[in-house]
């Protein structure tokens, strides 16, 4: 069974088509990057997997239990509380982090596990100080956000989302706002799960990183996918579109 | 009327003055913010209805909402007006023309937090009540303070409108004695307990916006 199952995955924004056919499935441990121009509907393909948008058709199932789908070409959504426990299985990374402000490093990290999976304190202090080490970043446990440098706040949101342990991550341009020379302590920390088989899906402008990390590559324009295997595949595809593409970002 | 009398009386009106600012402070602000929740609400009749309530609240002085306050219960139920409702009249009406205003702070303080909060609380799995109490409004708070601050300077000088209705508070008493004695002084008395009571209040408030310092 896959882990994540999206089938014929439809989004309008006001008649405009954004997504118009996404079918797209993702078995646990892999590592599947998306890459395509901007707008072409990578942001709400996650978004709709994320169940920030609902989607106008299509299916969208976690694990075969279905979140979405349609019946008699009407949009049909599983309960709130179903929703909710299914959304157990994902979490995600936002380009701009979305921290909590007011937390420090450390309560960004195991707020949630406390919160909302009721973990105790103790347990859930131990263990996101154990992520925070993994990804480098036990000295800022006691800071604020704004105290850190960008690529310190995406890691964060990493150990944040990890400290739920989700069954998959997505991730939405995780680099994209960071300044180049930061770049790289992320990707790194992101390769490090891939090794240890967590399950991820990517949206991604680095080609370099995405060829490294990647089981598979999709490349989406338009609100469709264009082409999608390995990335040896992929890098040597015959598409003119893909091609240019591809080429452009590595320049 | 010897100088200790005068201070003496100055003095209980001192004390009313403070009961009616803090007592207002104590109700307006939760008002407020349900106020704000009915004034954001999906359902346009609740929203109608607040929108109607604040603009009206804000759109006539107060001391004519006193007034009504305190002169409804014998113009609409016939219901003789005893002396203690006086206070109790400053109180209510006080308090629902400032949660009107607060209303508007807090939703000016929610509307502009970026979507990405409750974004990330969701993904997260915080229920809308803890999203809003954990994370958004503490956040909410810290931008709002400043305007908070101002209409509380605001509150304090206002107290001075409950002479209307002749509650003893500060002002009344400073007037009736300036009028008895005339003599400028008890005004005087009461321009310089105005201005202190503003300036601790302004203490305070500084100190509040400073332990919200702590976060960006
Ligand atoms: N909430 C929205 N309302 C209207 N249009 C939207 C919304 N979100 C995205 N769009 C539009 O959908 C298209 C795809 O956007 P997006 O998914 O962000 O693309 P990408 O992430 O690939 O750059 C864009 O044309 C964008 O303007
Ligand atoms: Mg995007």
């Amino acid at each position: 069974m896959n882990l994540v199952e999206m089938k014929h995955v439809r989004k309008q924004f006001g008649g405009l088509s954004v997504l118009k056919d996404i079918s797209i499935s993702v078995k646990k441990g892999e590592v599947v990057s998306i890459i395509g121009p901007s707008g072409s509907g990578k942001s709400t393909l996650l978004r709709c997997a994320t169940l920030l948008e609902t989607m106008d058709g299509g299916e969208l199932a976690y694990n075969g239990e279905k979140v979405a789908w349609e019946e008699n070409g009407k949009m049909c959504l599983a309960t709130q509380k179903e929703s909710k426990r299914i959304s157990r299985n994902f979490g995600l990374v936002f380009q701009s982090f979305h921290l909590f402000p007011h937390f420090n490093v450390l309560k960004n990290v195991m707020d949630a596990p406390v919160s909302v999976d009721k973990v105790p304190k103790e347990e859930a202090k131990k263990r996101a100080m154990e992520l925070l080490k993994q990804l480098g970043l036990e000295e800022k446990a006691y800071n604020y956000p704004y105290q850190l440098s960008g690529g310190q706040q995406q890691r964060v949101s990493i150990a944040r989302a990890l400290a739920l342990q989700p069954k998959v991550l997505y991730f939405d341009e995780p680099t994209s706002a960071l300044d180049p020379e930061l770049t790289s302590e992320v990707l790194k920390v992101i390769k490090d799960l891939a090794k240890q088989h967590m399950t991820m899906i990517i949206v991604t402008h680095e080609m370099k990183f995405a060829r490294e990390v990647s089981d598979r590559i999709i490349f989406m324009e338009d609100g469709v996918i264009v082409e999608e295997g390995s990335p040896e595949q992929l890098f040597c595809s015959s598409n003119v579109r893909v091609q240019e593409f591809i080429g452009k970002l590595e320049e | 009327m010897s100088l200790t009398t005068i201070l003496a009386q100055l003095g209980q009106g001192m004390i009313i003055s403070v009961e009616i600012f803090l007592l207002t402070l104590l109700f307006s602000l939760p008002l407020g913010l349900l106020i704000s929740f009915g004034r954001m609400s999906k359902n346009v009749i609740i929203r109608g209805i607040v929108k109607i309530y604040i603009a009206i609240m804000r759109g006539t002085p107060l001391m004519l909402q006193l007034m009504a306050i305190y002169f409804a219960p014998y113009y609409l139920f016939g219901i003789k007006i005893s002396t203690q409702y006086r206070f109790t009249a400053v109180i209510i009406a006080f308090s629902i023309n400032y949660a009107a205003y607060f209303a508007e702070i807090y939703r000016g303080g929610i509307e502009s937090m970026p979507i990405g909060q409750y974004e990330a609380a969701k993904i997260l799995g915080y229920s809308k009540a803890q999203t809003f109490f954990k994370i958004i409004l503490p956040q909410v708070i810290k931008r709002i303070l400043p305007s908070v601050t101002n209409e509380t300077i605001t509150l304090v000088k206002d107290t001075s409108l409950a002479m209307v209705i002749s509650v003893a508070e500060m002002f009344t008493i400073a007037q009736r004695i300036s009028a008895r004695e005339t003599s400028m002084m008890p005004l005087i008395i009461a321009g310089i307990f105005y201005f202190v009571f503003n300036y601790i209040v302004a203490f305070v408030m500084e100190f509040v916006e400073k332990k919200f310092q702590f976060f960006r």
